[in-house]
C-alpha cells in the first residue's frame, strides 16, 4: 500500500473518532475503477516549450504559435484527447521543428547540445549521430527509440550530412524528423499485457512516468523518473510513491500547477483580452499580462509553496504586485521598475483573494465595462463546475431597449432579466453573484457608483447571503462546491477525460481525502498520482469492422510470437 | 513493421535513391481546375484555375435597410443604404434572400448554429459541435490538391479560433492573424516567384522531403497498433504530411509564368498599440485591407485555390474607440430609434461590414488575370450567421455568391428563396466548382435542388 492511502487511513480512524467525516472518507479504501482506452494527446503549446527548453535550453526560441485545443468538459486538457493535427497545424510543427533543430546545431550551442564531436565535421559520422539521437530521442519520446525509429534517424542524419557535406545539417535534418513524429506530438498511453489488470492491460513503466510528469511538471521526464520507468519501479507501489514524493517537493511542481489553473480558470481568454484605452487609460498590453501572472502567483504561492488549504484562495489577503497592478489598484509600488513584490491587502481592503484581482475582473467584463453575468457566469461554471444554460436563441431583447428606462446601473438593467421568465432561469443563476463585483469597473478598479448612482452589492450565493465581493468571497470559500469542482476538474486534467462512470466514486473519495488533508493541493495532487485509477486502462476501442483494434501490446506479442 | 525492415535494400540505401532524383522526377498531380476549358489562357498557354473563397461578416443585416426584398428570382439587385458600397459590385455578384435555416428542434445556439448550419449542411447538436465539414474543405478537396497549401484562412479581426472553416469540431485550422506572418508564410523563402528568370530548386528542399518521407514511413507502423478513434486521428495527421510534402514537391518544380502575380510589399510590422487595438473597427478595416491584398495576390500567384476570410467573427467583438458596447452588445442592448425605426450604432457597424465586403471585391477585382481580372475565376460564398442579429434570427440569413467562377456563373441576380433551406446555395456553388455531389444537408436541410438560375 502507498504511504499516502496509509496515511489516509489513519486520518480516516481519527475522523472516526471524531465523528465528523463522511462515509466515503472513512475506513474506506480506494474504490475500484476499471479505467478508460488507452488514448494519445496532443502536447499543449505550453507542455511543448517545456520539452523543448528541459532538453536544449531556454535560449532556444519558440516564436511560432501552435493550432488552438478545443476546450473540452470545461478543460483544455481534454480537447487535447480528441486534437486532431490539421495540414496548417502541421505546417506550423514542421517550421518550428525546423526552427528548434537549426538552433540546437547552431554554432554556438553544439557543444553544448550534442554530446559528441566528430572528428571531421564535413562527413557523417554514425556512432555520434547514434549517441545525440540515443539521449535527445529518450527525452523527447520520453522512452528510448526502438531500434528501427533511431536507423531512421541515424540513416537520414547520415545522408544528408553526406549530400551537404556537413554532419551538422544531419543532425538538424533528423531532429526536425523527430520533431514532426506523433511519439512526440502526442502523449501516447503505450500498454503491455498485466494479467492482475481486469484488462489484461497496463500502461507501460515509460507510460506512467509521462502521466507522472506531464500532471506535476506539465514537462517530460527527467532521467531519475525515466530510469525508474526502465527499472520497473513505477510498476511497485513504492516504486511510485518516492517518485511522486520526489516530483511534488521539486520547484518544477510550481509549472505543473501553473499549467493547471491556467486550464482550470481558461486563463487563456488573456490572449483575445482588449480594453478601451480611452475609457481604461490604466490598461495597457503590460498590465494585462501582469493582471494574469498575479492570479498565478498567488495560487502558486498559496497552494504550493504555503501549501495553504485551497478555498483560502478566494479569502486571501496576500497577493503580489509590480507597478503595472499598483496604477489598477492605486495602491503605492516599491518597485518602480516593473519587478514584482509582495503585497498584503489591508485587513479593511475591499480586495481579497483572487476573483478581486484584476485579472478574473477584467477577463469576465466588456471592452469598456464590467458584466455582472458573465463574472457570475464564470464563477457558476469554472469555479463551482456548474453549467449555466445558453441563452434561448429567439429571445426579444426589446423588453430591455427602453430608452427612457432610468437605468444607470448594472443591478438597474439586470432586474429587467429577472423579470422576464424566459430570463430569469439563467439570469438569476448568473447575475445575483456578479452583481456582487460591482464595485469593480471593466479592468477592476474600485468605484463605489455608476453614472452618479451608488452600486448595490448584496446579494447572495446559493442562500447564503453576502453584503460585498469580500463577503461573497468568503460565501465561496465555505461553499462544498468549491472543492468539488477542483477535485473533478483536476482529476480530468490528469486523466485527458472527464471522470468515467465507474469512477464517480473514486472521485468522491479523493473529495474525501482533500476534504481530510485541509485542503492540500499538494496532498490531492499525491492522491491521484499515487492512485491506481489514474493508471488504469481499459480495453482498447474497437473498430468498427468488428476486429479488435491492436494495442501497443498486440504489437509485443506478435513480435515475440505470442 | 517499418517499411524499411522489410526492404533487402537498406534503410540509407532508400534514403540515397529517395534523394537521387525520384521524388523530383514525380509527375505533380494535374490540377482538376486546370481542365476549365471555360477559362481564359494565361500567359503561358495554361488554362486560368477557377478558385473558391468565403467571406464572413459577423451580426447580419438591418431588416429593410440592407437589400430589397423580391417576390421573384430575376436580375437586377437592389441594394439599400447599407449595402450601397457594393453597388458598383451589383453585377458581379448575387444575393440570396428569404431562404430558410430550420433547425428540426434543435437549439439555436447563437451566433453558431447559424454559420454551422450554413456551410455544414447540419445543425449542430451543441454548442461548439460541428457536425460536418464546411463547403469550403469539400471544394479543397476537389480543386485544392495541387497548389502549395489546400487553403488559407485569415482573419482580420485578430482572433484565430474564430475561423469557420473545420472538417469537424477537433479538425478545424486557426486562421492567421497577424498580416505580417501571413506575408512571410506564403512570400518568405519557400515562395517561387513563377516569372523570376531562374529557377534552381534547392537541394535542401529535396532532403528535407526525402527525411519527412523516411520518417512518415516509420511512422506507419503506429496505423497498425492504434485504436480506430485514433485511427482516424492519425489518418489526418498524414494527410497533413502529404500537404508539406506537396509544398516541398512544389518548390522543386519550377512554377508557370504568371503575368498576374506581383508580390505584395511586406506590411510594417504592428506596434504595441496597434495590438492592443486590435479589433476596434478602424483597425479591423485597415487590417482586412492588408491581409486581402496580402491572400489575393496569393490566390493569382497560384499559392492556393481555396481561402477563407474573417472580417468580423460571428460574436462582432468589434467597438468603436472610447464606446463601452461591442457590435454584438450593440445589437442586444441599443435602443431601436423610434423616428429611424432601426438601432443606428448596430446599423453603422453593419454598414462598415459591408463596406468592407466591397473593399475586398475591390481588391481581387483590382488584380488583372487573363481578359478579365482575378474575380473573374473566382467563386465567393459571402455570408453572415444571423439575419437580424438582435433576435437571433437564422432565417433569412444573407448570403452572396461572388465573382464569375470562370464564366460558370451568371451575376447581378437577386434570388428569393421562397422560404426553401438555405442550403441549395451551399449546394449550388459547389457544383459550380465541380464537386461531384447531388444532394447535401441532413434532414430538413437536405436539399438536391440546384439553383439553376445562377448556373451558366
Amino acid at each position: 500500500m502507498l504511504i499516502s492511502k496509509m496515511k489516509r487511513n489513519i486520518g480516516q480512524i481519527a475522523c472516526v473518532a471524531a465523528a465528523i467525516c463522511t462515509l466515503t472518507a472513512c475506513g474506506e479504501s480506494e474504490p475500484q475503477t476499471s479505467g478508460a482506452p488507452p488514448d494519445m494527446r496532443r502536447l499543449t503549446s505550453e507542455q511543448y516549450r517545456n520539452v523543448i527548453h528541459d532538453v536544449f535550453g531556454e535560449h532556444v526560441e519558440i516564436a511560432s504559435r501552435f493550432d488552438p485545443l478545443v476546450r473540452t468538459d470545461g478543460l483544455f486538457a481534454v480537447g487535447a484527447s480528441k486534437a486532431i493535427i490539421t495540414p496548417s497545424g502541421f505546417e506550423k510543427f514542421y517550421n518550428i521543428a525546423r526552427s528548434v533543430a537549426r538552433q540546437a546545431v547552431d554554432k554556438d550551442n553544439r557543444a553544448v547540445l550534442i554530446p559528441c564531436a566528430p572528428a571531421d565535421a564535413l562527413r557523417a559520422n554514425e556512432a555520434c549521430s547514434r549517441q545525440f539521437f540515443t539521449e535527445v530521442g529518450r527525452h523527447l519520446y520520453r522512452r528510448p527509440l526502438t531500434e528501427s525509429e533511431m536507423e531512421t534517424a541515424v540513416s537520414a542524419a547520415n545522408e544528408v550530412a553526406d549530400q551537404l557535406n556537413d554532419f551538422y545539417s544531419g543532425i538538424e535534418f533528423g531532429l526536425t524528423g523527430l520533431l514532426v513524429t506523433p511519439s512526440f506530438l502526442f502523449i501516447i498511453d503505450e500498454t503491455e499485457p498485466d494479467s492482475s489488470s481486469l484488462s489484461g492491460l497496463r500502461l507501460t513503466g515509460h507510460a506512467k512516468a509521462s502521466r507522472l510528469s506531464f500532471l506535476l511538471w506539465n514537462s517530460a521526464p527527467d532521467d531519475m523518473l525515466l530510469e525508474a520507468a526502465e527499472t520497473g519501479a513505477l510498476h511497485t507501489d513504492n516504486g511510485i510513491e518516492r517518485q511522486v514524493e520526489r516530483m511534488v517537493r521539486s520547484p518544477f511542481l510550481a509549472r505543473g500547477v501553473r499549467a493547471f489553473f491556467e486550464d482550470f480558470l481558461d486563463l487563456e481568454k488573456f490572449e483575445n483580452l482588449e480594453k478601451d484605452t480611452t475609457i481604461y487609460p490604466a490598461y495597457t498590453i503590460n498590465t494585462a499580462e501582469s493582471a494574469k501572472e498575479q492570479m498565478l502567483r498567488t495560487i502558486v504561492d498559496h497552494t504550493v509553496n504555503q501549501d495553504a488549504p485551497y478555498p483560502e484562495i478566494f479569502t486571501t489577503r496576500k497577493t503580489f504586485i509590480d507597478s503595472h497592478l499598483g496604477r489598477v489598484y492605486r495602491v503605492p509600488v516599491a518597485r518602480p521598475d516593473g519587478g514584482w513584490e509582495p503585497y498584503e491587502f489591508p485587513e479593511d481592503d475591499v480586495r481579497a483573494g483572487i476573483l478581486t484581482q484584476m485579472g478574473f475582473l477584467s477577463l469576465f467584463s466588456h471592452p469598456g465595462r464590467s458584466s455582472a453575468t458573465l463574472r457570475g457566469k464564470a464563477v457558476r461554471e469554472l469555479l463551482l463546475c456548474q453549467k449555466v444554460p445558453d441563452p434561448p436563441g429567439d429571445i426579444d431583447f426589446s423588453l430591455f431597449n427602453d430608452p427612457n428606462a432610468p437605468s444607470r446601473t448594472a443591478r438597474d438593467r439586470l432586474t429587467a432579466h429577472a423579470t422576464v421568465p424566459s430570463c430569469a432561469g439563467c439570469h438569476k443563476l448568473t447575475d445575483p453573484i456578479g452583481l456582487g463585483f460591482e464595485q469593480f469597473d471593466g479592468i477592476g478598479q474600485f468605484r463605489v457608483a455608476e453614472q452618479g448612482a451608488i452600486i448595490d452589492v448584496a446579494g447572495d450565493l446559493d442562500g447564503n447571503q453576502f453584503a460585498d465581493a469580500k463577503s461573497l468571497a468568503q460565501a465561496m470559500h465555505d461553499s462544498p462546491s468549491v472543492p468539488a469542482c477542483l477535485t473533478n476538474q483536476l482529476y480530468s486534467y490528469a486523466a485527458g477525460r472527464a471522470p468515467e462512470r465507474d469512477e464517480r466514486e473514486f472521485v468522491r473519495y479523493l473529495e474525501a481525502g482533500f476534504s481530510d488533508s485541509g485542503y492540500s493541493l499538494k496532498a490531492l495532487l499525491r492522491d491521484i498520482a499515487t492512485s491506481d485509477a489514474f493508471y488504469a486502462v481499459s480495453e482498447p476501442k474497437r473498430v468498427d469492422d468488428g476486429v479488435r483494434a491492436a494495442s501497443f501490446n498486440d504489437k509485443t506479442k506478435q513480435e515475440l510470437g505470442s | 513493421m517499418s517499411f524499411f525492415l522489410h526492404s533487402k535494400k537498406s534503410r540509407r540505401q532508400m534514403l540515397r535513391s529517395m534523394m537521387g532524383g525520384g521524388v523530383v522526377s514525380l509527375t505533380l498531380p494535374f490540377l482538376d481546375c486546370f481542365l476549365n476549358t471555360n477559362g481564359t489562357a494565361l500567359a503561358s498557354g495554361a488554362p486560368i484555375p477557377t478558385r473558391f473563397g468565403t467571406w464572413y461578416w459577423g451580426m447580419g443585416q438591418t431588416p429593410g435597410r440592407a437589400v430589397k426584398d423580391k417576390i421573384a428570382t430575376g436580375p437586377g439587385i437592389e441594394f439599400l443604404e447599407e449595402t450601397e458600397a457594393l453597388i458598383p459590385h451589383k453585377d458581379k455578384l448575387n444575393y440570396f434572400g428569404k431562404f430558410n435555416m430550420p433547425l428540426d428542434g434543435r437549439s439555436n445556439y447563437t451566433h453558431f448554429s447559424g454559420w454551422v448550419a450554413n456551410r455544414t449542411g447540419t445543425a449542430p447538436e451543441a454548442g461548439g459541435n460541428i457536425p460536418a465539414p464546411t463547403l469550403d474543405l469539400l471544394i479543397a478537396d476537389e480543386i485544392g490538391k495541387g497548389t502549395r497549401f489546400r487553403t488559407l484562412d485569415v482573419s482580420s479581426v485578430g482572433m484565430a479560433r474564430q475561423n469557420y472553416s473545420a472538417r469537424n469540431t477537433f479538425n478545424r485550422a486557426a486562421a492567421e492573424i497577424d498580416p505580417v506572418a501571413l506575408f512571410d508564410r506564403i512570400y518568405g523563402p519557400e515562395f517561387a516567384d513563377p516569372n523570376k528568370a531562374d529557377f534552381k530548386p534547392d537541394p535542401d528542399v529535396r532532403m528535407r522531403k526525402s527525411v519527412l518521407s523516411a520518417f512518415t514511413e516509420e511512422t506507419k507502423d503506429y496505423m497498425k497498433t492504434l485504436g480506430a478513434a485514433d485511427k482516424q486521428r492519425m489518418d489526418q495527421y498524414f494527410t497533413s504530411i502529404r500537404e508539406i510534402e506537396n509544398q516541398l514537391a512544389l518548390q522543386l518544380t519550377k512554377p508557370e509564368p504568371n503575368l498576374a502575380c506581383v508580390v505584395p510589399t511586406r506590411p510594417g510590422e504592428l506596434g504595441p498599440d496597434e495590438v492592443v487595438r486590435v479589433r476596434e473597427i478602424d483597425s479591423v478595416i485597415e487590417t482586412h485591407k492588408v491581409m486581402t491584398k496580402i491572400l489575393a495576390m496569393a490566390v493569382a500567384c497560384n499559392q492556393t485555390n481555396v481561402f477563407n476570410m474573417v472580417f468580423t467573427d460571428s460574436f462582432a467583438n468589434v467597438r468603436r474607440v472610447g464606446e463601452t458596447y461591442t457590435h454584438h452588445l450593440l445589437t442586444h442592448e441599443e435602443a431601436i430609434d423610434p423616428d429611424r425605426g432601426y438601432q443606428p450604432l448596430t446599423y453603422s457597424f453593419n454598414k462598415a461590414s459591408m463596406d468592407g465586403m466591397a473593399s475586398f471585391i475591390d481588391i481581387i477585382d483590382s488584380i488583372p488575370e487573363g481578359d478579365g481580372t482575378l474575380l473573374d475565376n473566382c467563386l465567393i460564398f459571402a455570408s453572415s450567421e444571423t439575419n437580424y442579429a438582435r433576435l437571433h434570427t437564422i432565417d433569412g440569413v444573407p448570403v452572396y455568391l461572388i465573382g464569375g467562377a470562370g464564366g460558370r456563373m451568371k451575376q447581378g441576380m437577386y434570388v428569393a428563396g421562397g422560404g426553401d433551406p438555405i442550403t441549395r446555395v451551399g449546394l449550388t456553388a459547389m457544383q459550380i466548382m465541380g464537386v461531384p455531389v447531388q444532394n447535401w444537408g441532413t434532414k430538413s436541410l437536405e436539399t438536391s435542388k440546384t439553383i439553376s438560375e445562377v448556373v451558366v
